[in-house]
C-alpha cells in the first residue's frame, strides 16, 4: 500500500517533547502534522518543575540551556501556562547534605549559574512551613515552573502545525501506520511519544518509572519555592525497590503540590494507598503543616527512563528518516526547549546548541548501518 | 436540635442533618467560591469529588461527610 505524503514531519506524541519539537519545525518553516493518541501522559501527570541539576555535564548542558529558552519564552506563554520564576530551595537535613550542598553551589557558580546557600537559623523565614533543625539548603532563584499540558497545547497552536488523534501502530523509518491500517509519510518522523516509544521501537532502552503526586485545596499559605530535599539526589538514580522524596511545589492558585515517589516494574496506572501515605509522611516531616491541609486529588504517571537517566535525541541509527525525542525520565518539562533545538540543528545538520554526543541514540543502539 | 451559624446567620436544623444539607436549606446551596470566582455546590455526596470542601470553624471539610453540631460557624465565603 502507497503511504500518503501528509507533512514535511510527522511528529508521535504531542506531550510537552513533541509540542515544542514540532512548535521548533514549524519555526523552521517545516508542515508538521502532529499525532497523539490521547493517553494518560507524562507531561500530564507531572508536577512541571523547571530546574537546573548538574550531576553530570550533559545534565547541566541540557537544563541550563532549556532554562535559558524558557525565561525567554515566559513573557510569551498565557496566564492558563502558570509560568512563574520562583525559585528552588534544595534542603539539607543533616551535615553531609549540607556538605554536598555547598560543593553543588561551587561547581554552580562557577558554571555562571545564580545560587546561594541559605544558614538552617534563616529557613523558616523564607519557608515558614519548613521545620526547626534543618541544616541549611541551596537556593536557586532562576528555576521555575509550569503548567505543562496547557503549554503543550500553546506551542501546537500554530498555522503550520496539524493534529490528529489515532493511534501508531507500526513505524519504518519516514513512514507510520495508524491503527486504520493507513500508512502515512513525510520526510521525517519524531518519535517523542514517551513511555509507549517501546511498543513501536522494542530495542530503545526506555523502561517505566512510576511516580505519585497530589495536590492539595487552595490555602492561604506562604509557601514561595519549588522545595525538595537534597537526598532527592541520591534516591533518584536507584534503580529498583520503592523510593520516596520531599517535593513541595506551590501552585499561582493557592495549591501545593506534594511528591514524590519512584518505582520500577509496575505498569498499575493506580494510585497506590500504601506508597501515597509514605510520600506525603515523608513530606511532611520537612513541612509538618503540611499534614493539616486536604489534599482534593492524587494520581499517579509513568517517566520514560533511561539507563543513563540521559534522554535520546537524534537519527535512529537502524531506521533512517526515523528521529527519536524520548527517554526524558522525569526532566521533560525542563529539557522540552533543549531537546526541541537540538533536534531541529541534527535534522537539518546545523550547529549544535548544546553538545549532541551525550544524547545520542548511537550509545545504546549501535552506530548507523546505512551509509 | 443543632444551632449553628451559616455566613454568619444563625439556623436551626434537624438533628442528624449534613451540612451539605444546612447549605442549601439556609444558604445559596454553595460551599465556597473557586478560584474564577464560580459559586460551587456538594455534588456526589459521598466524600470522592471534593466540590463541597467547605470552612467549618476554620477548618477545610467537606461539607457532605460532617454532620452538623451546636455551635459551628459555617463559611462559604472563606
Amino acid at each position: 500500500m502507497k503511504p500518503t505524503r501528509v507533512a514535511d514531519v510527522i511528529v508521535i506524541g504531542a506531550g510537552i517533547i513533541g509540542a515544542a519539537c514540532a512548535r521548533e519545525l514549524a519555526r523552521c518553516g517545516q508542515q508538521v502534522l502532529v499525532i497523539d493518541a490521547g493517553l494518560h501522559s507524562a507531561t500530564a501527570a507531572g508536577m512541571g518543575h523547571l530546574l537546573v541539576l548538574d550531576d553530570n555535564q550533559a545534565e547541566l548542558d541540557i537544563s541550563r540551556y532549556s532554562l535559558r529558552r524558557w525565561r525567554e519564552l515566559g513573557p510569551q506563554l498565557p496566564d492558563d501556562c502558570a509560568y512563574r520564576s520562583n525559585g528552588t530551595l534544595w534542603l539539607a537535613a543533616n551535615e553531609q547534605e549540607l556538605a554536598a550542598a555547598e560543593a553543588k553551589s561551587i561547581n554552580l557558580r562557577g558554571e555562571g549559574i545564580r545560587c546561594e546557600m541559605i544558614p538552617g537559623h534563616s529557613l523558616q523565614e523564607m519557608e515558614p512551613i519548613l521545620r526547626d533543625g534543618l541544616h541549611g539548603a541551596l537556593r536557586l532563584p532562576d528555576d521555575g515552573i509550569l503548567y505543562a499540558p496547557n503549554t503543550a497545547r500553546w506551542m501546537l497552536d500554530n498555522p503550520r502545525i496539524r493534529q490528529r488523534r489515532a493511534r501508531v501502530t507500526e513505524l519504518d523509518g519516514n513512514r507510520v501506520r495508524l491503527d486504520s491500517g493507513e500508512w502515512l509519510s513525510s520526510e521525517a518522523v519524531v518519535l517523542a511519544n514517551g513511555i509507549q516509544a517501546v511498543d513501536l521501537c522494542p530495542e530503545l532502552p526506555i523502561a517505566p518509572k512510576k511516580g505519585h503526586l497530589l495536590i492539595t485545596d487552595r490555602y492561604p499559605h506562604p509557601v514561595t519555592h519549588t522545595i525538595t530535599e537534597l537526598s532527592y539526589l541520591t534516591s533518584v538514580h536507584n534503580s529498583s525497590g520503592a523510593s520516596v522524596a520531599c517535593n513541595i511545589q506551590p501552585r499561582p492558585t493557592g495549591q501545593l503540590f506534594i511528591g514524590t515517589s519512584r518505582q520500577f516494574d509496575t505498569l498499575d496506572p493506580e494510585v497506590e494507598g500504601w506508597l501515597l501515605a509514605r510520600m506525603l509522611k515523608h513530606a511532611a516531616s520537612y513541612a509538618p503543616g503540611l499534614a493539616k491541609l486536604n489534599g482534593i486529588r492524587a494520581w499517579a504517571g509513568f517517566r520514560a527512563a533511561t539507563p543513563d537517566g540521559m534522554p535520546l535525541i537524534g537519527e535512529h541509527p537502524a531506521q533512517p528518516g526515523l528521529w527519536l525525542a524520548v527517554g526524558h525520565e522525569g526532566l521533560g518539562v525542563t529539557t522540552a526547549p533543549a531537546t526541541a533545538d537540538l533536534l531541529a540543528a541534527l535534522l537539518f545538520n546545523e550547529a549544535e546548541p548544546i553538545p549532541a554526543a551525550a544524547y545520542a541514540p548511537g550509545r545504546y543502539l549501535g552506530e548507523p548501518t546505512h551509509a | 436540635m443543632p444551632d449553628l451559624h451559616l455566613d454568619g446567620r444563625p439556623l436551626c436544623v434537624a438533628p442528624g442533618t449534613t451540612v451539605a444539607a444546612a447549605l442549601a436549606l439556609g444558604g445559596d446551596g454553595s460551599s465556597r467560591t473557586s478560584i474564577s470566582g464560580q459559586r460551587r455546590a456538594p455534588l456526589c455526596g459521598m466524600g470522592i469529588c471534593q466540590e463541597c470542601r467547605v470552612s467549618i470553624d476554620g477548618v477545610r471539610r467537606l461539607a457532605c461527610q460532617t454532620l452538623c453540631q451546636d455551635g459551628m460557624q459555617v463559611e462559604t465565603q472563606a
